[in-house]
């Protein structure tokens, strides 16, 4: 047994209020009633062999290795699959048992290879040690028939499976089932001629598998192992730590060779996750020590000048002078910074506090930006806070889910497994989305509803369902009178229920038929829980605050906030999105969404900082550009974020870089802003630093180095460093100190430290006096504004309008193997799967166009045009296209605008009218963005070469 | 108009849009200067104002009075 793993009891736990007490080997054993005898054993200390039972999934009772006595039984019963019983007395060791266990382990062992320990498996095949504990000592059937020669499938880039080492217990194709939900695996054959397959007797690479790992995790032997684990070895320690991809923030756990990373294994203990992961935090974590890894701090005059390597010293002090220089010239708002949600909370509370502290304006703003700061805003008029209601856990007891503008099993694959998992239990599920995502319908799970809506209806259609809750008298007033402000209440009321808003008004706007939205509304209204999960689809809109206002009076009208199975959940892109919004990241706001504007708060800052905050809010990110075209902002410092592909309007965002005078990029690789800086400062990796991440649930989880950082110093320590340069020092020993003063300054964090986080595992904000161990679900009998306040979202159309010219509207989204720009997954075999951005385009308007599938065609709106391969594919309605934006090359935000949701500035990204054609070659944007790119590549390396010389 | 004024206009009407179907005077007109304050950079807010100095040109109504709303408080008592 691999001393490393986690405890594993075999079955799954059991919470039952009723308990049993039974005897197991003379001992008084007493566990929740429905608990099997083995999972008694097991978590009480007693042993007892296994192989196809694990804890993770439900019993199956194929293995006969765990075989029990009990008294007043006939028979040897698997203790897998026998529940526990008042009085029961079992008996797990006798004479017969043994015999019993070893003719079993005998003939599993005839057709086993003997050297699978030895030499080219894990050292963690579990074979060996049961063989041992029962006591196997000989196999005296060697001569048999044997599947020792099987055909080892290598074709998945992570893992392997060998046949010859697999005991077709199953686990695998439960896991596949039960776990992720795919369906990828089964068993084919009877007998001696059973065995696993993938999908059509297919090699795992072109199956429907999605490389979760799930199969990897839950094979008892090495038939399933990871290939890094065959190259290095079984892993020898074991490091906790939070992924770095998405806004579900799995719990890993880091598996060491030494000092090396042998491999990431989902942590059951990982109230997020419960030891379920997906391909990228799985296995995409290689991007760490990529050869692009850009480890030197650079400096150069101007972009078109080569980069010189430097000491930390003088990129820091350059960057410090140029920045006091700038601010000299045009003034004290010259100068700003941008953090990413893919840094920890440590590092954004710092850049924040460097640029309120030392920079002396509020000029600071993070890549929620540009995908929920909507939510902040909505949420917190509605119900008072910028965070979603509930945890994960939650959806275990909602009857009805929406999900909308959100495509869980792409872009938060593990919670959308979960969710597919609740649908097959008999969970409903409304999809409102434009696209046909995979819960609409895929093998064994079809949503009740799809609202197939047109892109940049959103407000149209939670009006419509709005509009049936209220008028056909399935609102829940007697909530809404004791929960929430009345008169308010009453003004929505009156604009909600005007004919205006029905869904037959709305029919022609939205494009969906109207008795689909009033079924879909009496299912929501009507549920005993009803939730409500949503995404980038709502928030990336001209009216995307307006969406999630829309998406709160919804829930508020049917009671469906403050209680377990119910909420308001906005699923975040990645996986810090929630806590850089905490930290205070927003140029309006310190920690804890408080305004700058507000004297008391800012007072208490300022007396714990030492300096004088200014009380103005200062540029958010499409304004810093806009300021960089006017030239009243002409210096940057951006950590961790790749504005240069990430933000909408390429050549706008590209134009302002050129325009700064200074602009100093922190990241783990010359990534497309770097491009454009005049200081580069090298970043680390999650694996090489401490610090917390906090995830969709208001999680707030531990990230642990497990290896040292590759540039030398942590990137709090260089933002200290940066500010100590510019006069104002900030002195940690470590990120827990960091994370010390956050609780000290903001109340929803008063009770978090280092040290309760790992007593606890993680810890859910809000988490003070009042709830010293954190909160799961908010707003339990009063919201956090006191009464929840009804907004009238009156819909009011973009001005993206599709015209003779641009008659297609394109929206754009993830896809399950890359992240974001891609930097990171672009940087693994992740590439395997997605190698490039392509362009969805339905059948219909493919033909009207000649364009077949795999086809170049050129995409051209109102900001610039580009090339990309098409898709035709009736995911998409006709009339809309879709496509990725995780290549730089493909340049799907070259397309997109600078139009913007009303409150809070965040991109239109999901609505951009287009037009497509054939195409011969790339665009002259995507030449010129290739010969800019390659001279700039050009240009580091020479820094590179130099050095060496 | 130059793109900036045109960029901000654009986006006070935006703001304009949404708080104009709130029931009362103050509170859509109060909505939108209120907004302007919380979430405009300083510079942002002085380029409206230059804006609403040269005749205000393509703001909506509504918008128009939030902004003169704000030039009214920056006039000495």
């Amino acid at each position: 047994m691999n001393p490393n793993k986690e405890a594993d009891f075999g079955t799954p736990q059991r919470h039952s209020t009723r308990l049993v007490t039974l005897s197991i080997d003379g001992h008084s054993v007493t566990v929740p009633a429905g608990t099997s005898v083995m999972h008694a054993a097991l978590a009480s200390g007693i042993d007892i062999p296994k192989l196809c039972a694990t804890d993770t999934l439900e019993a199956f009772g194929s293995c006969r290795v765990c075989l029990v006595e009990i008294e007043n039984r006939k028979g040897y019963p698997a203790s897998c699959t026998t529940p526990a019983e008042e009085g029961m007395k079992v008996h797990t060791q006798t004479a017969k048992l043994g015999d019993l266990r070893r003719g079993v382990m005998e003939l599993y062992m005839s057709d086993h290879p003997a050297d699978c320990r030895d030499h080219a498996g894990s050292g963690t095949c579990e074979m060996h040690g049961v063989a041992h504990d029962v006591g196997l000592t000989e196999v005296r059937y060697e001569s048999g028939r044997t599947h020792l020669a099987a055909k080892v499938d290598a074709s998945n880039p992570y893992f392997q499976f060998d046949p010859a080492k697999c005991i077709v217990c199953s686990r695998c194709v439960r896991a596949c089932d039960d776990i992720q939900g795919t369906f990828a695996l089964t068993v084919e054959g009877r007998a001696f001629d059973s065995r696993i397959v993938v999908s059509a007797d297919e090699p795992f690479l072109d199956s429907e598998c999605v490389s979760c790992g799930a199969c990897v995790q839950a094979c008892p032997t090495d038939a399933l192992v990871e290939k890094s684990v065959v190259e290095m070895g079984a892993p020898d320690r074991v490091i906790s730590t939070t992924c770095a991809y998405c806004g579900v923030g799995c719990g890993f756990r880091a598996e060491m060779k030494g000092d090396e990373l042998v491999r990431m294994v989902p942590e059951k203990a990982a109230k997020a996750n419960h030891g379920h992961s997906c391909v990228k935090g799985r296995f995409a974590w290689t991007y760490a020590t990529h050869q692009d890894r850009m480890t030197k701090p650079m400096i150069r005059e101007r972009i078109t000048d080569p980069w010189r390597v430097v000491s930390w010293d003088e990129a820091l002090q350059r960057a410090a002078t140029e920045f006091r220089r700038i601010q000299d010239k045009y003034g004290r708002g010259a100068i700003g910074g941008i953090t990413s949600s893919r840094c920890s909370n440590e590092e954004t509370y710092l850049v924040q506090k460097m640029v309120r502290a030392a920079f002396g304006n509020n000029n600071v703003d993070t890549c929620a930006r540009v995908c929920h700061s909507p939510t902040g805003y909505g949420l917190k008029t509605t119900i008072g806070e910028s965070a979603g209601t509930q945890d994960f856990d939650s959806i275990d007891r909602a009857d009805v889910i929406i999900v909308m503008g959100a495509n869980p099993t792409d872009a938060h694959p593990v919670f959308g497994s979960r969710l597919k998992q609740r649908v097959r239990e008999g969970m409903k599920v409304i999809v409102i989305d434009p696209r046909a995502i995979d819960l609409v319908r895929v093998p064994n799970v079809e949503a009740a509803y799809h609202l197939a809506t047109k892109p940049g209806t959103n407000v149209a259609i939670l009006n419509a369902l709005a509009h049936v809750v209220v008028t056909e008298g399935l609102a829940k007033e007697a909530y809404v009178r004791e929960r929430c402000e009345w008169p308010a209440y009453e003004a929505w009321r009156t604009f909600i229920s005007d004919p205006a808003q029905s869904p037959e008004a709305m029919e022609a706007v939205t494009g969906v038929p109207a008795a689909q939205v009033r079924g879909a509304a009496r299912l929501y209204a009507q549920a005993g829980n009803a939730a409500i999960y949503y995404g980038l689809g709502v928030t990336e809109h001209s009216q995307g605050s307006t969406a999630v206002m829309g998406i709160a009076n919804l829930a508020m009208v049917t009671g469906n906030v403050g209680r377990i199975g119910v909420g308001i959940n906005p699923l975040r892109g990645q996986n810090n999105v929630q806590g850089s919004c905490d930290m205070g990241s927003f140029p309006h706001e310190l920690p804890g969404y408080r305004h700058i504007g507000d004297d008391v708060v800012r007072k208490q800052f300022e007396d714990d900082w030492k300096v004088t905050l200014d009380p103005e809010p200062g540029l958010r990110i499409p304004n810093m550009f806009d300021a960089a075209h006017d030239g009243s902002f002409r210096a940057l410092y951006c950590q961790g974020e790749d504005i240069a592909q990430s933000d909408p309007n390429t050549a706008h965002v590209t134009a302002a870089l050129r325009a700064m005078e200074c602009v100093v990029v922190q990241d783990i690789f010359l990534n497309e802003t770097a491009k454009y800086a005049h200081v580069f400062l090298p970043g680390t990796s999650f694996l090489e630093k401490d610090g917390t991440f906090t995830n969709s649930e208001r999680r707030v989880s531990r990230i642990r180095k497990v290896m040292e950082p590759l540039c030398g110093m942590a990137d709090w320590e260089v933002t200290c460093a940066l500010s100590k340069a510019l006069g104002y020092p900030m002195d940690y020993a470590h990120p827990s100190e960091i994370m010390d003063e956050i609780a000290r300054l903001t109340p929803t964090f008063t009770g978090v430290s280092y040290k309760l986080i790992d007593e606890l595992g993680s810890i859910q904000w809000p988490c003070n006096e009042a709830a010293p161990e954190g909160t799961p679900t908010m707003h339990i009998g009063e919201f956090v504004r006191g009464k929840g306040q009804f907004i009238v979202t009156e819909y009011v159309p973009t001005d993206e309008k599709v015209t003779r010219r641009y008659p297609l509207l394109m929206t754009t989204g993830r896809i399950l193997s890359q992240y974001n720009v891609g930097a990171q997954t672009r940087r693994t075999a992740n590439v395997a799967w997605y190698a490039e951005d392509l362009l969805e385009i339905h059948p219909h308007d493919a033909e009207d166009r000649g364009i077949r599938d795999g086809d170049a065609v050129g995409v051209a709106s109102r900001a610039g045009e580009t090339v990309l391969r098409a898709r035709v594919t009736e995911r998409v309605q006709p009339g809309v296209v879709y496509t990725t934006f995780h290549f730089p090359e493909a340049g799907s935000n070259v397309l997109t605008t600078e139009n913007s949701d009303w409150a809070t500035n965040c991109p239109e990204y999901k609505v951009t009218a287009v037009q497509v054609s054939r195409a011969a070659q790339p665009s002259d944007w995507q030449k010129q963005f290739q010969r800019f790119s390659d001279e700039q590549v050009g240009l580091a390396e020479q820094a590179t070469e130099a050095l060496a010389r | 108009m130059n793109d900036k004024h045109h960029r901000l206009v654009s986006m006070a009407n935006q703001i304009s849009q949404f708080f104009e179907s709130r029931p009362t005077e103050e509170e859509r007109v109060g909505g939108v200067a209120d907004h302007i304050i919380r979430f405009w950079d300083p510079r942002m807010r002085k380029a409206i104002l230059e804006h609403l100095a040269a005749g205000g040109d393509g703001l909506r109504d509504n918008a128009r009075r939030a902004i003169e709303r704000l030039a009214a408080a920056q006039q000495p008592a």
